[in-house]
């Protein structure tokens, strides 16, 4: 198994990606954001989290159409997996890669704290290991993480199944941090090869750093 | 060169420079100087780079010990921290920025001590900060702008640290009137290297190559130094041309672009560009070397067109860098930084001149030894006196205000902006990435990260009771030692060295001064008997607005060494039935005390007695005992004494507790301030090998965890109500305008 995981500058979350799927056993690559092509023994792309290009611009819109994210569109539509976290997610929608898109937060802050989700869908890799409801807590670290969609795009996105995680509290009701539609946390495209969520799984993997929810996240992919 | 100057006594006013310095000017160039030269001579020995009115005060620091690694003189201190690695970090000011502009002058301040970090060849790991700001309850015109500065200094140090990638883990933030007209903004950085592989602001080797990196240089920022070495009046507002503006996606950049480099062996010597900008960095790292150094001005890459030699020296553009570079290297270093979308030239090269040679258009355009305007700056000797105020106020203690029920001075003290939860703050900081935070912002006491490098733990946390000091100079900055390093210490690591932030009035104040001058020996003779060596840090005078000085506040962080990353103590309660001691002497000590300040409405007293010993003692049991496993929690006892301690391990663990103290003379000593002192949580099997160790330590059980409620002695409130007040108050007030 190798992960290789994007790198534009301004990206900050690719050595803790990387260091959590090598904990889990993966190999990993860091891919530089001028590439053209993904190599073939790639068997994941994660576009790890941070301000890519800065995002003085909107979140994730000047990553979009990078050189690599070319790459990583056709790598996407030959059926294989990426995942985006944070940044990833907001760069994904911004490719239209993911429907939606991500505003700034309701309450206009930086918000950084551990945060409960709820599963919802898990007819896919990402989320396989879980049950439906079950409730995970996991970090969250965004400025601009408020999902929006529209109401037929929301119904579609429940009639696939692409909703992947809620917001919630520690006993499974609602609990909106950000404003999203719905307290969506994350989702995957129609076709669930191509999965984005705000919160940080690769900061849920230890013990001592206070949840190892993570983990069967990631492992669902691996 | 240029022609003599016109109108000398008008440039001399603008540059702060005194008729005596700039005879001394005359008599090191043998001639009169240029403009350019006026700004360098007025930016180096401006208050911020030369230290002139607290050098004297400075010598004789404690700075070694067998794991200090580079002293202060750097950019920032290290220390060894075991296995080949070692801790790099320093605490610098932003105070005059960022009351003048708080997003930007906050966001610089922590890009500019994120450099000095990187500089090292450090990777930046972890932030503090420490907040004073003035009143932000009142519904007057001063406190909404407190709030306003409030905000506005949040979001610049999240803006910064969060795009950095660098997670600000905790520090402290409290408020007092003293700061209305001139807030404080202290920011720490920690960063990890090799011990080996640590990097130096030096130029030397004739012919080797001086360059450029970062950012491109405007007029930002011009003056910057100047400015912070005055006070402030009503007309500062116009300052704002002297805030530098923060891009800390560029800093990014310029950051991995540095660690790239540090790979090679390319690199002579590095420095950051902050106060005062190319003129520091170059004659500082001439200074270190004994070298010369030739620049050409108009090699510099430039964001605007038509700037002069005077800007290219005095600009305080953020996010640049100067490097000495071996020969031959000048190619391979410019394909890194472009690799970073970063400029990178040649400007200059080292000589054997011992003189600053600065060319424009191949024209000499100033001439100045390195040697008299670096290392030679001028020391004054400033005249001190006792302030007037001291007299009086020692004798004041509790009894000689109207009595209020304990239940009463709780409910006043609990809401206390001081006391309440701060988490609006910190969850607008990136508290997590790198994944290495154990300990964050709103944990209470100590902040700790694992070090993934070698297993171990370092605990680091920054304090000053502000009160204290105002009351005892000298015993308030000792205690501020004392503190840091205890809030460590309960986090089971070892406390090992101190870096400061030296936060005073105005110098030519003999009143502050004194306070100034007390400060220091209180730091020296803490430092000496705790054995937490000064590593480096910062001075910040003219901390005053109209007149009015702020309180002394020397900022104090100390970082320590857990070596084993699982074996970190938290602060709060961890499980229900477990026993809670209180270690340590309670005395009936209100000096300077929150129950002083809110409940009686004074800041007076005599300071509560420090004992080193004792406080050695109670470090010594909690790390030895942690070691063993014995202990549950710990933490330790500050302002608002036991009551206030045991409500916030309530509140923050969701668990109450039952507690009873009996060691007291007066039953309001339960809010004591009596220092060396903790709350420690054991689980009952642990009981008796924990109080063998006690030694000669006082102890006394006092309670358990467990309840809905919290009860202490006669003091009672639900953790339900509690957690209204501790959670809800500090958001209410911030945001109350918006």
């Amino acid at each position: 198994m190798k992960v290789g995981i994007v790198q534009f500058p301004g990206t900050n979350c690719e050595y803790d990606t990387q260091y959590a799927f090598e904990k889990l056993g993966a190999q990993t690559a860091i891919l530089w954001h001028q590439e053209t092509a993904i190599a073939d023994d790639i068997d994941l792309v994660v576009i790890a989290g941070g301000f890519s290009y800065g995002d003085y611009l909107r979140s994730g819109a000047i990553a979009s159409k990078s050189p690599i994210m070319k790459a990583v569109k056709a790598y996407a539509e030959a059926g294989k997996k990426v995942l985006g976290i944070c940044n990833g997610f907001q760069v994904l929608t911004e490719t239209h890669m993911l429907p939606g898109a991500l505003n700034r937060n309701e309450h206009l802050h930086f918000i950084s704290k551990h945060h409960h989700l709820k599963v919802v869908n898990n007819s896919n890799d990402f989320l396989c290991k879980f049950e439906k409801s079950d409730v995970v807590n996991i970090p969250i670290a965004h400025h601009d993480g408020n999902f929006f969609i529209d109401d037929a795009g929301l119904k579609g996105l429940y009639d696939n199944e692409q909703v992947l995680l809620q917001y919630c509290d520690k006993d499974g009701a609602t609990s909106n941090p950000n404003g999203s539609v719905d307290s969506i946390a994350g989702i995957c495209n129609k076709a669930k090869n191509v999965f984005g969520l705000m919160p940080h799984p690769e900061r849920a993997m230890e013990d001592i750093l206070g949840s190892t929810d993570g983990i069967k996240m990631l492992e669902g992919l691996m | 060169m240029s022609k003599p100057l016109e109108n000398i006594d008008d440039v001399l006013s603008q540059h702060k420079l005194s008729q005596l310095e700039y005879a001394n000017i005359k008599n090191i160039l043998g001639r009169e100087p240029n403009l350019v030269e006026i700004g360098i001579f007025s930016a180096m020995w401006s208050e911020h780079c030369s230290y002139k009115s607290s050098k004297k005060h400075l010598n004789g620091f404690p700075t070694k010990a067998p794991w200090v690694i580079q002293g202060p003189g750097e950019n920032a201190g290290v220390i060894d921290i075991g296995d080949g690695y070692a801790a790099v970090f320093k605490m610098e000011s932003h105070n005059h920025p960022s009351f003048i502009e708080p997003y930007q002058g906050a966001a610089t301040g922590v890009g500019g001590i994120m450099r000095d970090i990187f500089t090292m060849g450090a990777r930046p790991v972890a932030s503090l900060n420490s907040l004073r700001f003035g009143n932000v309850t009142n519904d007057d015109k001063t406190s909404k702008h407190q709030r306003f500065l409030v905000r506005g200094v949040v979001e610049g140090i999240g803006g910064y640290g969060n795009c950095m990638g660098v997670p600000t883990i905790g520090g402290e933030i409290s408020f007092d009137e003293c700061y209305n007209g001139n807030i404080l903004v202290n920011a720490f950085n920690l960063g990890i290297a090799k011990s080996d592989e640590i990097f130096y602001g030096k130029a030397e080797g004739i012919g080797n190559p001086v360059m450029y990196v970062g950012s491109k240089t405007g007029r930002d920022g011009l003056g910057g130094a100047v400015m912070s070495s005055d006070s402030f009046t009503e007309e500062s507002k116009s300052l704002r041309p002297t805030v530098q503006v923060g891009d800390p996606f560029t800093e990014k950049l310029l950051l991995e672009a540095c660690l790239e480099l540090f790979k090679t062996d390319y690199v002579v010597g590095i420095q950051d560009m902050g106060a005062a900008g190319l003129t520091s960095s170059s004659f500082e790292m001439a200074g270190r070397s004994g070298s010369g150094m030739i620049m050409h001005l108009d090699k510099v890459p430039a964001r605007e067109e038509e700037m002069t030699p005077y800007d290219f020296m005095l600009s305080e553009s953020q996010e640049r860098m100067l490097i000495c570079a071996r020969k031959g290297s000048e190619q391979a270093i410019i394909d890194i930084f472009e690799k970073w979308d970063l400029d990178a030239a040649v400007i200059g090269e080292v000589t054997d001149t011992g003189n600053m040679e600065l060319f424009w258009h191949g024209e000499k355009c100033a001439e100045v030894p390195v040697d008299p305007v670096s290392e030679e700056a001028p020391i004054l000797d400033r005249p001190t006196s006792r302030p007037a105020y001291l007299d009086g106020i020692a004798e004041t203690t509790i009894n000689d205000f109207a009595k209020v029920s304990n239940q009463e001075a709780f409910e006043t003290m609990i809401s206390s902006m001081e006391v309440v939860d701060k988490s609006w703050v910190y969850d607008q900081y990136d508290s997590m990435v790198q994944t290495n935070t154990i300990k964050k912002g709103g944990q209470l006491d100590a902040s700790v990260i694992r070090v993934k490098e070698n297993g171990k733990a370092l605990a680091m946390s920054s304090d000053c009771n502000v009160r204290f000091c105002y009351i005892d100079p000298k015993g308030g900055a000792a205690a501020a030692v004392i503190e840091a390093g205890r809030n460590v210490a309960m986090s089971g690591a070892r406390p090992l060295a101190i870096t400061d932030c030296l936060n005073y009035g105005n110098p030519e104040n003999p009143e502050v001064m004194w306070q100034f001058a007390e400060g220091c020996l209180g730091i020296k003779e803490a430092c000496l008997e705790l054995n937490t060596p000064v590593i480096g840090g910062n001075v910040s005078l003219y901390n005053e607005t109209n007149g009015v000085s702020v309180f002394p506040t020397p900022s104090i962080a100390t970082v320590g060494v857990n070596d084993d990353q699982n074996k970190v103590l938290l602060s709060n309660f961890q499980k229900a039935g477990n026993d809670l001691y209180l270690v340590g002497n309670t005395a009936s000590e209100f000096g300077g005390s929150l129950y002083l300040k809110e409940v009686c409405g004074t800041v007076e007293g005599t300071l509560p007695a420090i004992d080193y010993k004792k406080e050695l003692a109670l470090w010594e049991l909690v790390i030895e005992a942690n070691k063993k496993g014995l202990l549950s929690c710990a933490k330790d006892l500050s302002s608002g004494g036991a009551v206030i301690a045991l409500a916030k391990m309530a509140a923050t663990s969701g668990l109450g507790c039952d507690v009873v103290i009996n060691e007291i003379s007066d039953s309001r000593d339960i809010f004591a301030e009596s220092m060396s002192r903790a709350i420690i949580e054991v689980a009952p099997e642990n009981a008796d090998t924990f109080k063998a160790m006690l030694g000669e330590l006082a102890c006394e059980k006092i309670g358990t965890v467990g309840g809905n409620d919290l009860k202490i002695n006669d003091v009672e409130m639900s953790l339900t109500d509690l957690d209204k007040v501790y959670f809800g108050q500090f958001k209410k007030v911030i945001e109350q305008d918006l």
